[in-house]
């Protein structure tokens, strides 16, 4: 399958890239572990554990914000991206492999920020942790397709959080449910369908997003 | 292969392009002149499928497989090397034989030596050089140059001398430049932006 | 793949409907509908003003989603056709569902203070969802603003117009489910039963409003138009 080549030599690429400049991934690291010292003293001393969940979800999506910020950086620098519209693969490919890269970027900084918050908050469960990987998909699908259209106009790094904010809410209801209510599957499957739902759309119409 | 009939873009309120008519068949080679900002650019850039026409109609023979554009900047990853840029659009191209398709235009173009090393650490003329392998990378039929000699030395414009006098006769060029005596022997048709 | 040339159709499309007459119309059907509400519904029906605030509450919002879906759907069509008559229609489209949104925001807010005491309810689906999707669309301004007028610009508000039809059924959704954790104080509304008037009135103001933002889409729609053919007309002078 061509279409799958194409996304894992992008994909590739956009690995290589961060291990080379290896700022992306440190400064999320820093960035999730300073929010959850800065909520420790937001919350007040007699806060439920659910506050603290709850909180859990804001710093996952300020912290990718952060990192889909940086995402087409490499391309924005010298039109890089009009080299990759050129080539004959499908220009979703584009899309498809700059999602996954930056999900592995954000797993990684996860695997550092969750047991950074068992240790500091309390312990997570399952349906938390399968709430993470969910709502990581939705985020970097949209977060990224997302980033490509900021890259496009001057206010750039001022609007990404703007688009992406609104779209994320249902994210962070579907995180935040799936983390503090006793059957979670609802709240799990709604964040299934969000992902589908929404990677499809991103998938479709990536195109329009990098031609004219 | 081209053409391209009373073509026109706007950017919002500027007007870059109005009434243009162009024609090239193939085995052409058409040279694009005019002072800045007459709208060569964006001409090149149509021409290569990256931008479509406020007015007027374009069309291409053939697919973005068999383009190659050489634009203003390089297109080339500054972090990554000589090597590992060509080797993605390489991929991209579905270029066969790939690693040594690269190999042979690194050699011809002088950049075997800093094949490893990152972009950001070449001289303008180096990074010229490097962008020139990547169209020539996945032999296209059709090459759209936008002043290809800029920033090249005189060593490098003399490598370029000598692939466009290879390549003539079973390519299509599309070229526009500041300098047309250079390749005013090669071309069969100019046009002349105002 | 082969580029199309785009013609920009400055002048083309013409309306069925008149503009003068549309807009009497409305008129006509808001004031109908004014009266309906606040005369002709029999009072023991609604408790006060706050239920016949109600009626527009509704209907706006209706108009406005409307307004967002046309949006979409002339986003669509742009990005198929690359038409950028289209992408001005739909830009107008969205602009409509923004007023009407924020109206709905702000009926919403009258009519939670009359009933509940509170100028704000989280436990109003409709309230709550078009906060999400005013936050959305004004964000689709700032990115309009941001890109110079151009095919890119068209198309990446046409593509986030397409993401607003989408959000919207699953921002509902959201809300919906977010209630299990949000906890909110459930108001029990004591809603009119349907029937005589309070349906006629209802109707009437729901054609209103829609009659009312086709209208002022067809306004704005004008006066845009008008100034790209005075672009356009500015150019082959200069």
């Amino acid at each position: 399958m061509t279409y799958l080549r194409d996304v894992g030599a992008l994909a590739r690429k956009d690995l290589l890239l961060e291990l080379r400049a290896r700022d992306t991934l440190p400064a999320m690291l820093l960035f999730v572990v300073s929010t959850f010292v800065v909520f420790h003293f937001a919350l007040p001393a007699r806060s439920s554990q659910l506050a603290a969940s709850g909180l859990l979800w804001v710093a996952i999506v300020f912290t990718a914000l952060l990192g889909l910020g940086r995402a087409f950086v490499p391309e924005r620098e010298q039109r890089v991206l009009d080299g990759l519209v050129l080539a004959p693969c499908d220009r979703s490919a584009i899309w498809l492999a700059k999602s996954l890269a930056t999900l592995a970027f954000l797993a990684a900084a996860e695997v550092v920020a969750l047991p950074a918050f068992a240790l500091f908050f309390h312990g997570l469960n399952g349906a938390t942790v399968g709430g993470v990987v969910l709502a990581d998909l939705g985020i970097c699908a949209v977060g990224t397709f997302l980033g490509a259209m900021a890259v496009a106009t001057r206010a750039r790094d001022l609007l990404l959080p703007l688009i992406f904010l609104p779209l994320a809410i249902p994210i962070v209801i579907g995180g935040v449910g799936a983390s503090v209510v006793g059957s979670p599957a609802r709240y799990l499957g709604f964040l299934a369908l969000y992902d589908g739902l929404f990677a499809l759309v991103c998938w479709a119409s990536f195109e329009y997003v990098v031609t004219e | 292969m081209i053409r391209a009939r009373k073509l026109g873009k706007r950017f919002g309120e500027k007007r870059v392009l109005h009434g243009v008519d162009l024609e090239i068949e193939a085995g052409g080679f058409a040279l694009v002149t005019g002072p800045n900002g007459s709208g060569k650019t964006t001409l090149l850039r149509i021409c290569a499928g990256l931008a479509l026409p406020s007015e007027g109609e374009v069309e291409l023979g053939i697919g973005r497989a068999r383009i190659g554009y050489l634009a203003h900047e390089p297109l080339v990853y500054r972090e990554l090397s000589a090597l590992e840029n060509l080797d993605l659009y390489g991929r991209l191209y579905r270029v066969p034989e790939r690693r040594e398709r690269i190999g042979m235009l690194l050699e011809r173009f002088d950049l075997w030596d800093v094949r490893h090393e990152r972009v950001a650490s070449y001289s303008r003329g180096m990074t010229q050089r490097l962008a020139l392998c990547r169209v020539l990378l996945h032999e296209p039929s059709l090459l759209v140059l936008d002043e290809p000699y800029t920033a090249l030395d005189t060593a490098g414009a003399e490598l370029l001398d000598a692939q466009l006098a290879e390549l003539r006769g079973d390519r299509t060029f599309l070229v526009s430049t500041h300098d047309p005596d250079r390749v005013a022997s090669l071309a069969t048709a100019r046009l002349a932006l105002a | 793949m082969s580029p199309q040339g785009a013609q920009l159709r400055s002048v083309g499309r013409s309306y069925r409907i008149p503009l003068p007459g549309l807009a009497a119309l409305a008129l006509g059907l808001v004031t109908l509908a004014l009266v309906l509400v606040f005369f002709v519904v029999p009072n023991d029906a609604n408790q006060g003003f706050s239920q016949r605030i109600f009626y527009f509450h509704v209907s706006i919002a209706l108009t406005a989603y409307a307004c967002f879906v046309g949006g979409a759907w002339k986003a669509l069509v742009h990005l198929w056709k690359r038409d950028p008559l289209a992408d001005l229609e739909s830009y107008v489209a969205v602009h409509q569902g923004l007023i009407f949104g924020s109206l709905v925001l702000i009926t919403g807010s009258i009519w939670a203070k009359i009933s509940w005491g509170h100028w704000w309810l989280w436990s109003e689906d409709q309230l709550v969802l078009f906060l999400v999707l005013f936050l959305f669309y004004a964000a689709y301004f700032m990115l309009r603003f941001s890109v110079d007028p151009g095919p890119q610009r068209a198309n990446l508000s046409a593509v986030y117009a397409l993401f607003g039809v989408v959000l919207i059924p699953v921002s509902f959704l959201a809300i919906r489910i977010a209630k299990d954790f949000i906890h909110p104080v459930v108001f029990t509304r004591h809603g009119p039963s349907f029937g005589g008037w309070i349906l006629v009135a209802y109707c009437v103001s729901q054609i209103a409003m829609l009659a009312l933002a086709y209208a002022l889409y067809r306004v704005e729609l004008a006066g845009k138009r008008l100034d790209e053919r005075l672009r356009g007309l500015r150019e082959v002078l200069a």
